[in-house]
């Protein structure tokens, strides 16, 4: 059993000491799956770390206790922390493709952990190894046991990197985010071997996760962390369904739900005060309104990219991306795309932007066919009508920019406003209409949170006149809260001023409350399109369903 | 203060390396010393009327026989040797710095398109660097030499000598900076912000050198560092070989060419003293190119 008391974690910096977390209490029992829960930077991960003695250096224990069983973990030796590790605590990783060695079989990583903890001979960890394959399910663990980790896909990685976890029968496993680089279907059988082995072997589980989804399907206890600090703890119904601190409430209203359609997310609101600074921004969009709403239709658009090239004299094989896509987005409307990686989605994404030349197909804006890939003039009024919201805000702003200059770069190109001085103002109330403060126009984009540059993003966009924007995931590496705030803003803006939108995500519970109508794209393929509420509640591909089955969510007794 | 450190990390780590601070001093004084040479220096070893051979090769102060007007002594023309070498740092750091901005605005011109096009020109360009590469910076030297020799009027040679030197060390110098360019070209280009820009319509040169170049600037910068030490000491190997700068407009190379005929005559510091100054200087640029890249690497910190 694992007791964690006034746990606090400190980094000593060039400029003082920098607290991770503080006073953290925790008891993990054994058979326990203990979720671990907040956002990014609530030293959650940190936890985990101080457990297993890894804090990455010079971070250190401040003040606490640790103990696992009986051991005080805090005042093991280097050595016999080495033995502890493995042998009592082991631990899981995020990304499967990064914690096994790709020069080594799945047989020696295996045995090698087996003897570096127990004294047996290499056919006896042999053996044991290839009855820990099949309990993970994995199937002919005999013969697969000598295959190198790239020949396994992504789940049965995560599996192996599992059985090597649970090789050393240790009592506490520690696992970061194990299912946060996989798709659904992967990670609800993952989700499921963690429960089958806390329960059949009394593995102790911290589980360590950012998806409340993830939490509610698997967790016995779960505690909320924020900034360091413990929120609440508890029973994971009671914790995610009648949550008693406004922490975890706000966080559970910010969780979007997969079974039904809210408006508004509540969360806390920009300043009112700085909503007033819009006006000129929101008027300048309006006038900007001669083009009637502008749908796109795509018909029977077909992407194909070289494969590894095989020989070489032949041509390589073609790799299909997207096989016959046809999809008609109606003016002024959402269209969801959901799909899981490697589905096609940013493919489509790109082709539509000219980024990726379609191989057969048409596309269509309003009534004007859209030019594919290189034919596309760079003066062709696309380039103005489409814009886009890319995933990663980290990336998709120049870091050597100043936040005026990535902001009036649109009004200047597209010729909109002539005055500098004229573009500065209008950019400045665009800032203050996506909710930020006008003067982050001084700025460069590493003073800005996730958040907020997604919001900076969406300005740029917007300052293009866009009739039609497409938005690639633009919430999937923010936090649920941060999330919810920026699918407000979007709402409000899709409405306010008639934007016709493509919103792409795998997230199937974020789609809900954004689409009007949903498209499901597979291996390339549509697999099914239709109005939002029917793809949700009454889906007719096979695919689909199992899609909405797999997701995790709270069970809706849950809630008070 | 720390306020101020803490923004400009790079601020911070220069004044807790003592060694990039002294190669920093060092360097400092040397380019402060060749551009006020002429104000300097005792005689101008390019006039003839300033020096005397009635005090050729007296020895540096320490030794007997010196006289205390020349602290490091004087060659066998009866040049000042601290004179020289000012001048000669002079000319190494002219043709060094112009060999280098040739070499970085070809090199990295060509990088970033090659970066941005891809395929077919990216082939054309990287195998044209890979042929340079091939080939010995000293050889292609040799080559544009005897080229400058072949074609151009004996009449212009000698003043055309300091154009041709450059224009054969920034050939053998652009293939870091195109490779380097390309490479972080490659990574960039799939950075959504570029990818934004291509979709609104603006001209790629504007893609290049507005939205990437800014991007890439750092281990651009660290190249440059590292290469003008090479810049300089390849200027010093042609000029000692004898094809680069001849005697009566003497670099440090052609400095070090003259002393070699006296290092076994007992006038050791004719040879010895423009060498331990080109050491230093070398040293010095090469210990803060380490530095720099230090700084734009934080995970070599």
């Amino acid at each position: 059993m694992l007791t964690i008391k006034d746990l606090s974690v400190k980094f000593p910096s060039r400029f003082g000491d920098i607290t991770a977390i503080e006073d953290v209490d925790m008891v993990i029992k054994p058979g326990e799956i203990h979720g671990l829960v907040g956002e990014s930077g609530a030293g959650k991960s940190t936890v985990g770390a101080a457990v297993i003695g890894l804090l990455q250096s010079p971070g250190y224990v401040a003040n606490g206790t640790l103990t696992l069983g009986d051991t005080d973990l805090r005042t093991l030796t280097p050595d016999q922390a080495h033995v502890m590790r493995g042998d009592r605590i082991s631990m899981i990783f995020q990304d499967p493709q990064t914690s096994l060695n790709p020069l080594m079989t799945i047989e020696d990583q295996l045995i090698e952990t087996i003897q570096a903890h127990s004294d047996v001979s290499v056919s006896a960890a042999r053996k044991r190894a290839v009855d820990l394959l099949e309990e993970i399910g994995i199937k002919n663990a005999a013969q697969r046991i000598k295959a190198y980790p790239h020949q396994f896909s992504g789940g049965m990685r995560q599996r192996v990197v599992i059985a090597l976890a649970v090789s050393t029968d240790p009592e506490l496993i520690i696992a970061d985010e194990p299912t946060t680089a996989l798709d659904v279907a992967v990670q609800s059988q993952v989700l499921d071997l963690i429960q089958r082995l806390a329960k059949e072997r009394q593995i102790a589980f911290m589980l360590i996760t950012h998806d409340i989804g993830v939490i509610a399907q698997v967790a016995d206890r779960v505690t909320v962390m924020r900034k360091g600090r413990v929120m609440e703890t508890g029973g994971t119904a009671q914790v995610l369904g009648t949550p008693k601190h406004p922490y975890t409430q706000a966080l559970m209203d910010a969780v979007p739900p997969l079974d039904r359609k809210i408006d508004r997310f509540q969360v806390p609101e920009a300043d009112e005060a700085s909503r007033d600074d819009g006006d000129l921004a929101e008027n300048w969009l309006l006038e900007g309104q001669q083009h009637d709403l502008t749908g796109l239709s795509l018909q029977n658009l077909t992407v194909r990219f070289a494969g590894p090239r095989t020989s070489l004299f032949r041509k390589p094989p073609h790799y299909v991306a997207l096989d016959d896509v046809t999809l008609n987005i109606k003016p002024g409307s959402i269209m969801g795309l959901v799909g899981e990686s490697g589905s096609g989605k940013s493919t489509l994404a790109k082709a539509i932007t000219g980024l990726v030349t379609p191989n057969a197909g048409t596309m269509t804006l309003g009534d004007t066919a859209l030019p594919f890939g290189k034919s596309r003039s760079r003066h062709h009024p696309s380039r103005q009508l489409v814009q886009m919201v890319f995933q990663d805000p980290y990336s998709s702003l120049n870091s050597r920019h100043r936040i005026g200059d990535i902001l009036t770069e649109p009004l200047r190109f597209y010729g909109f406003v002539k005055d500098a001085t004229e573009r500065e103002n209008l950019a400045r109330s665009m800032l203050a209409l996506v909710g930020m403060q006008p003067d982050a126009i001084t700025k460069y984009p590493h003073q800005f949170s996730g958040g907020q540059r997604q919001r900076i993003a969406v300005a740029r966009a917007l300052l293009a006149r866009p009739r039609f924007l497409i938005c690639d995931e633009p919430t999937s590496a923010l936090d649920v809260s941060i999330q919810a705030e920026i699918l407000n803003l979007l709402k409000d803006l899709q409405s306010k001023f008639g934007l016709t939108i493509l919103f792409i995500s795998h997230n199937l519970a974020v789609v809900r409350q954004m689409a009007d109508e949903t498209a499901v794209l597979r291996h390339g393929k549509i697999e099914e399109i239709g109005e939002t509420d029917a793809v949700y509640t009454a889906p007719t591909a096979a695919y689909t369903k199992s899609l909405l089955e797999l997701t995790p969510v709270m069970p809706t007794s849950w809630q008070a | 203060m720390i306020a101020f450190l803490k923004k400009y990390e790079g601020l911070w780590l220069f004044v807790h390396s003592p060694a990039a601070m002294i190669a920093a001093l060092l360097a400092a004084l040397i380019l402060l010393g060749a551009v006020f040479a002429p104000w300097i220096a005792l005689v101008d070893p390019y006039d003839l009327a300033s020096f005397s051979l009635f005090d050729g090769l007296l020895p540096p102060a320490w030794e007997d026989g010196s006289n205390p007007k020349y602290l490091l002594g004087t060659d066998d023309q009866g040049r000042d040797m601290i004179s020289s070498i000012l001048y000669g740092a002079r000319l190494s750091l002219v043709i060094g710095l112009s060999a280098l901005t040739i070499a970085a605005v070809l090199g990295v011109g060509l990088g970033l398109a090659a970066g941005y096009y891809g395929g077919r020109f990216d082939a054309i360009v990287m195998r044209i660097a890979d042929v340079q590469l091939a080939l010995p910076a000293i050889l292609t030297a040799l080559l544009i030499d005897g080229i400058a020799r072949g074609i151009l009027p004996t009449a212009i040679q000698q003043d055309l000598r300091v154009a041709v030197l450059t224009l054969a060390i920034a050939l053998s110098l652009w293939v870091n900076f195109a490779r380097t360019a390309r490479a972080s070209t490659f990574v960039q280009m799939n950075k959504e912000y570029v990818q934004a820009a291509i979709m609104m319509g603006q001209h790629p040169l504007r893609v290049m050198f507005v939205h990437i170049l800014p991007n890439i600037l750092g281990p651009l910068l660290v190249i440059m560092t590292v290469d003008l030490a090479s810049a300089i000491l390849l200027e010093a190997t042609l000029s000692f070989l004898g094809i680069g700068l001849p005697a009566d407009s003497p670099s440090l190379g052609t400095l070090i060419r003259i002393g070699m005929q006296f290092l076994l005559s007992g006038e050791w510091w004719i040879l010895w003293i423009p060498t331990v100054f080109l050491v230093v200087l070398v040293v010095s640029i090469n210990i803060l190119g380490d530095f720099l890249r230090d700084v734009f690497n934080p995970r070599l910190r």
